[in-house]
């Protein structure tokens, strides 16, 4: 199937996927009241951009995610590099890290906002403490699955530890890394969503919870909308990036990618 | 006449099942002389890459000594490129910037080592090809590119662990006499394995027969008196080839029997 035809077809799904919402509400097989309706929150959409009210709340969610999306990847890259190449720091830290991993890190969310204030701080951090794991695992074992072949040819041809690093470990460990921002982009944005949903006076979050706290259910969907919709946008510059950096890969960039 | 490389009584050993080790090459024997162009032949898994590995200083041994030039090896060997068995180049490189790589780790000027790089590219008969990943080139190209890779910063011992056993008849004849070409204008001092016999004597000074594993070591060593300059594929013809193989493979064809026998019966 061309290109085109697919991307028509999956603009056809999502109109279904209205079409279908608009017709259950309307004919209230499902109660407006709680499902909302399409045509309104895509009108509630509009109103935000068009007054610009919702600039504001977008700027700064945007704002913590991408935060939390650059920490969070260049912590997780680091550390993994480092675990990944000294045996005793790994099997040291080894149950630490299992432990922060299955904790579940949502919780931390309140303790933060009383640690580090009602601002963009704690909601960065917790988006890092959710970024942070993906990439952090992914380079970990990528590390490990360095082509040793690779490896001593690089020494043979004179590389220093730090050489080594820089132009055998870095850039295998890169595609590892791209491997994992696709899930790290939407977490990222949980961090700072379920942040400001907690506790806070600004982000698309808080203006989801304004409008629960009156059952305003439309523009709940609204704030979901536009938050999908820059996730994505976020998730096409990853693959944008991926594409460029990741040229020398067999299978073409996102071979890796599930 | 002075050795280039020269490993005295090595033994290898790994860790086996069961905490036993398996001893790979025990008081093994091999010099190279200053120039010399030394084959090491031998049945398949008889410790010819661990012995490859212990020459250039990426395995240590667990007994005996590796001297290069006279002096004692310590870590990797500075004056030995290595021509690895696998697929060694690095995959995010593109050829150019692979055969670039050595000269890059010593801090040569870019400009210079870009056109260093091409012009090897040249000579392995990839001109044009210098912007191709590896993954874009055949394995017969990346060979080329590795063998590039490894010349370019111009080794005193070039060590080669199988090299064109993955090519096939055409191609491998041609990178042979590539090889004799260029050893011959500045004569490096070269351990070369490979299981294959006629290869080793078409290329070699002297051909070394390394024993079945496990504990295996030399038990031949023939020089290969015929004329230089070479041609690999006419030099087989020749009656004196002919004669050096049967006697050579008197003795390879034993060890290879006794390796097969303990690969069947345990
Ligand atoms: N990392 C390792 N761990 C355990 N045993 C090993 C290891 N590497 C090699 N060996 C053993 O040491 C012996 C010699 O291996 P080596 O790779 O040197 O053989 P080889 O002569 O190069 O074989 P081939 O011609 O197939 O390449 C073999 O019996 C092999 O099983
Ligand atoms: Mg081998």
């Amino acid at each position: 199937m061309s290109r085109a035809w697919l991307a028509l077809a999956q603009f056809g799904l999502l109109v279904a996927f209205f079409a279908a919402w608009y017709v259950l509400t309307k004919t209230e097989v499902l109660p407006p009241f709680f499902f909302g309706e399409p045509l309104v929150v895509l009108d509630r959409v509009r109103e935000w951009f068009v007054t610009g009210s919702i600039y504001p709340h977008l700027g700064i969610t945007l704002l913590e995610t991408l935060l939390a999306f650059a920490i969070g990847t260049l912590a997780g890259l680091g550390f993994g590099l480092w675990l990944g190449l000294s045996e005793f720091a790994a099997r040291l830290l080894d149950p630490y890290i299992k432990g922060f991993n299955a904790m579940p890190r949502v919780i931390l969310a309140p303790i933060f906002a009383v640690w580090f204030g009602l601002g963009v701080l704690s909601k960065v951090l917790l988006g890092v403490t959710l970024v942070f794991f993906i990439v952090f695992f992914s380079v970990f074992h990528g590390v490990r699955e360095v082509n040793p072949v690779v490896l001593d040819n690089a020494r043979m041809l004179g590389a220093s530890r730090r050489q080594l690093l820089r132009h055998v470990y870095l850039p295998s460990a890169t595609a590892w890394v791209f491997a994992s921002l696709h899930s790290a982009v939407g977490m990222a944005f949980v961090g700072a969503v379920i942040g400001e949903y907690l506790g806070s006076a600004k982000g698309v979050g808080y203006l989801i919870l304004q409008a629960e706290g009156v059952f305003d259910i439309n523009s709940v969907f609204a704030g979901v909308l536009v938050l999908t919709v820059f996730a994505l946008l976020l998730d096409k510059l990853v693959t944008v990036a991926e594409r460029r950096l990741l040229r020398w890969r067999p299978g073409g960039a996102g071979a890796l990618q599930s | 006449m002075t050795c280039a490389l020269s490993l005295e009584a090595i033994t290898c050993r790994f860790p086996g099942r069961g905490g036993v080790a398996h001893v790979a090459v025990q008081d093994a024997t091999v010099t190279v002389a200053d120039g010399e162009f030394v084959s090491l032949v031998g049945p398949t898994g008889c410790g010819k890459s661990t012995l490859l590995n212990a020459a250039a200083g990426l395995r240590r041994p667990d007994a005996g000594r590796v001297t290069v030039f006279g002096q004692d090896l310590q870590g990797r060997n500075p004056h030995a490129g290595y021509l690895f068995q696998g697929e060694s180049l690095l995959p995010w490189r593109s050829a150019r910037e692979n055969v670039m790589f050595g000269l890059q780790l010593r801090g040569t000027d870019m400009r210079e080592a870009a056109g260093k790089a091409e012009a090897w590219l040249r000579r392995v008969g990839l001109a044009g090809h210098g912007d191709k990943y590896p993954h874009e080139l055949s394995g017969g190209m990346r060979k080329r590119v590795a063998l590039a890779q490894t010349l370019v910063v111009d080794p005193r011992i070039l060590l080669m662990d199988e090299p064109f056993s993955a090519l096939d008849v055409q191609t491998r004849s041609l990178m042979e006499n590539e090889l004799l070409a260029l050893w011959q204008q500045d004569r490096k001092s070269v351990l070369f394995v490979t299981h294959d016999l006629e290869e080793a004597i078409a290329l070699s000074d002297r051909v070394v027969v390394l024993g079945a594993g496990p504990a295996s070591r030399p038990v031949g060593e023939f020089g290969i008196d015929l004329p230089r300059p070479r041609d690999v594929s006419e030099v087989r013809l020749t009656p004196r080839f002919l004669d050096l193989h049967r006697s050579i493979w008197e003795t390879l064809r034993s060890e290879v029997m006794k390796a097969h026998a303990t690969e069947v019966h345990g």
